[in-house]
């Protein structure tokens, strides 16, 4: 015990960017960007095609330097099928959530974050295990919660199974 | 004769062997199944397979009214129910704007508190009983009863209690809630020093847990560690200090870094956070303000439509509640960001290189719950 | 701390008509004795197999630990190999993706053999019953069991309860079938 050391830190000051100006930067940073608010963080929503480069950027840029991935959900939207992600940055304390969405019910794909956020790695593969939505270049997609063989992809809305639910 | 063995030896070749660790066997808190790829002794890659205790909490909470899912995040890790039930709790809570009341805040900060602490004396007992100190194992659960106790008296339920509403509380405190929880405090804080004696000090044990399995903090970042497991590499990631909550703001306690990131790390970070949570209980316990236990809430809770997300800090990371509500009193999506799922990522990486026997002392420091990974 | 719990009366105990009813008078006197002896011997030393899924599996090893101690019931050790274990005890849920492993370790374990479903998940699917879509309703879907114990989680003393019940059941048990005691 004694060659352990401790580091007990108070409470320390953080730079925090104005949700404002957060917003502008970040919606001059990819074309075609929609923005809305919450009551807690600015939500973004990107088109399939740019969801890398706005990661990329999201992640390298001196003044987001968002490197921490917060919460990585696979929403059904009713007619869209999607992923809602929740980035927060560890030095400058703001929050920000990207939102993507695709049409295609049948085989919907989006690209990998898990190269820029090694953490989106199992988040991903239970999106495609629980919405069959498939992440391109990913290095391990497979179901990990239900078994191989399962068939249907249970947190759809229109998932249908007589045999395992029984409902109240 | 030597030229026959030699030209022997050199066919044959040394491939991987893979070997399937559970999902039934006594080493795993729970039931996951890990294919390890070996090289002789050496771990090189590692699989986890989950899915084992996979039972659909998230398309449950589609059909259940907000209290009704409080009683399902009580069983999703189940060594910090009342940190679940609280994270559900504060998000209905912010997402109406109702105040709770002051001595809801004190109390539920106590209970949370109580609650980290039976949580690490669980996990002193069975970590040490994985690397073959059982004598722990008897002295973490004596002293876990004391606290079961206590929650028992107030509450209704040793393990699982779902104590907190929307709201407030389900009842108020037992009048000798105050007066056991001192007492339990001045034991334990004797008894912790035994806890130092038997295996801090042990030689055997500091040979098995000292630089084994490092995780640097750019890794803990990266791939999303938090709770004592982060925190054993250097990273500041207190939800409580960051983002508090309740009465976290009026208590003054000290966040354990360690810099090492090793196997002894961690378990030293949950040692010292057992004296902290004491340090907190105090302060706390004689100020309970008086007053109502619960606020006067509508029969039926909708939450406006929108999206809404809360974090608290169990006791092994962060929990975040991440809901999309449509106006209805059942919620659209509700998503876990569960701590044991995250910090399950990073196995791989910190094995890699080290034996068998190492493996199941840094599965044993990371401290999974295994239903908590599956929800 | 002071809490009282209630205990039950001996008479009421003892009071069991269903295990009562397999007793019959008559029969070969010695083999009668051996089944005593083999009987006691049998179920005061049950060694269970460590298969503990979720929450009431903690409550199992608090069963075990230092204040409600089963060991003093012969419940000695918890063996790793299903081979070398007596009973099955299913503490937690069972799922879809379990339930073949289960099944295989029920079928790995040597005879006479046991198993106590213990918990409301391992009964009938308990609170995950409505609306999962991977939970096995009922442990005894997969195998059959001996023993119910309610609760959710199962208190120790209850747990304990329970083990005593599958202990009278084994005392009632035969080695020759064709001789009923």
């Amino acid at each position: 015990m004694s060659d352990c050391f401790f580091l007990f830190r108070p409470e320390s000051k953080y730079y925090k960017m104005d949700r404002e100006k957060l917003k502008e930067k970040v919606l001059g940073l990819v074309p075609g960007l929609q923005s809305e608010e919450t009551r807690d963080f600015t939500a973004v929503t990107v088109a399939a095609d740019n969801l890398h480069a706005l990661a990329l950027q999201l992640k390298n840029d001196p003044d987001l330097l968002f490197d921490s991935l917060l919460c990585l959900s696979g929403v059904d939207w009713g007619k869209e099928l999607g992923v809602v992600y929740l980035f927060e940055s560890t030095k400058q304390k703001h929050m920000l959530e990207v939102k993507v969405k695709t049409t295609d019910r049948e085989k919907p794909c989006f690209d990998t974050l898990s190269d820029i956020w090694s953490g989106a790695i199992l988040h991903e593969m239970e999106v495609f295990d629980l919405f069959g939505i498939f992440f391109k270049g990913h290095p391990d997609m497979r179901r990990i919660f239900l078994a191989e063989d399962w068939v249907g992809y249970p947190l759809r809305k229109d998932y249908v199974d007589e045999v395992n639910i029984v409902e109240l | 004769m030597e030229e026959i063995i030699n030209s022997r030896v050199q066919d044959i070749e040394v491939q991987d062997y893979h070997i399937n660790i559970g999902p039934q066997h006594p080493s795993t808190h729970g039931v996951l199944r890990l294919v390890v790829s070996l090289k002789g002794e050496i771990v090189e890659n590692l699989q986890p397979h989950c899915g084992y205790i996979h039972r659909g909490i998230e398309k449950m909470c589609e059909k259940d009214t907000y209290p009704q899912i409080i009683h399902l995040t009580d069983r999703m890790d189940y060594l910090s129910a009342h940190m679940n039930n609280h994270a559900v709790c504060l998000l209905v809570e912010n997402a109406l704007e109702v105040e709770v009341p002051e001595r809801v805040k004190y109390i539920r900060t106590i209970m949370d508190e109580l609650n980290r602490i039976a949580s690490h004396q669980l996990f002193f007992g069975t970590f040490a009983n994985d690397l073959g100190a059982t004598t722990c194992y008897m002295y973490g659960f004596r002293d876990r009863e004391k606290v079961l106790d206590i929650f028992e008296q107030s509450t209704g339920g040793r393990m699982l209690q779902s104590y907190y509403t929307p709201g407030g509380l389900m009842r108020d405190i037992h009048p000798e809630f105050q007066k056991n929880t001192k007492a339990f405090i001045k034991y334990f804080r004797k008894k912790i020093k035994e806890y130092d004696r038997i295996l801090t000090g042990n030689v055997i044990f500091q040979q098995r847990t000292k630089n084994v399995g490092i995780l640097t903090k750019e890794d803990a970042i990266d791939w999303g560690v938090t709770g004592p497991t982060a925190r054993a590499s250097g990273l500041s990631c207190d939800v409580r200090k960051h983002h508090p909550y309740s009465a976290y703001d009026k208590v003054t306690f000290n966040e354990v870094l360690i810099p090492e990131g090793d196997t002894f790390a961690r378990y030293m970070v949950r040692m010292h956070e057992m004296r902290e949570s004491m340090n907190i209980i105090e302060q706390l316990i004689d100020n309970i303000p008086a007053g109502d236990y619960s606020a006067k809430m509508k029969p039926i809770i909708k939450l406006p439509a929108g999206e809404y997300f809360e974090r608290v800090e169990t006791a092994r990371g962060v929990l975040g509640v991440y809901v999309i509500s449509d106006g209805n009193k059942n919620p659209y999506r509700m998503k876990f960001r569960s701590p044991g799922f995250c910090n399950l990522g990073v196995l791989n990486k910190i094995t890699s290189g080290f034996k068998i026997a190492d493996l199941i002392a840094i599965f044993g420091s990371l401290d999974l719950v295994i239903p908590d990974i599956d929800r | 701390m002071g809490i009282k719990i209630k205990s039950m009366k001996t008479e009421d105990f003892k009071d069991n008509e269903t295990l009562e009813s397999f007793r019959k008078k008559g029969g070969n006197i010695v083999l009668a004795k051996l089944d005593d002896i083999v009987d006691w011997g049998r179920s005061n030393s049950i060694w269970p197999l460590t298969f503990a899924t979720s929450c009431c599996g903690i409550e199992m090893m608090a069963a075990s630990a230092a204040r409600h101690d089963f060991a003093r019931f012969g419940i000695e050790v918890f063996r790793a190999s299903p081979r070398q274990a007596d009973v099955l005890i299913i503490a937690g849920t069972v799922v879809n993706k379990m339930a073949p492993v289960m099944k295989r370790l029920y079928d790995e374990m040597a005879e006479p053999k046991y198993v106590i479903a213990m918990g409301a998940c391992a009964i009938s699917g308990g609170p995950f019953f409505y609306n999962s879509y991977h939970v096995v309703r009922g442990a005894d879907w997969i195998v059959p069991v001996d023993v119910y114990i309610p609760g959710c989680p199962v208190r120790p003393e209850a747990f304990i309860y329970g083990i005593m019940q599958l202990q009278r059941k084994i005392k009632l048990t035969t080695m020759f079938p064709s001789i009923r005691k």
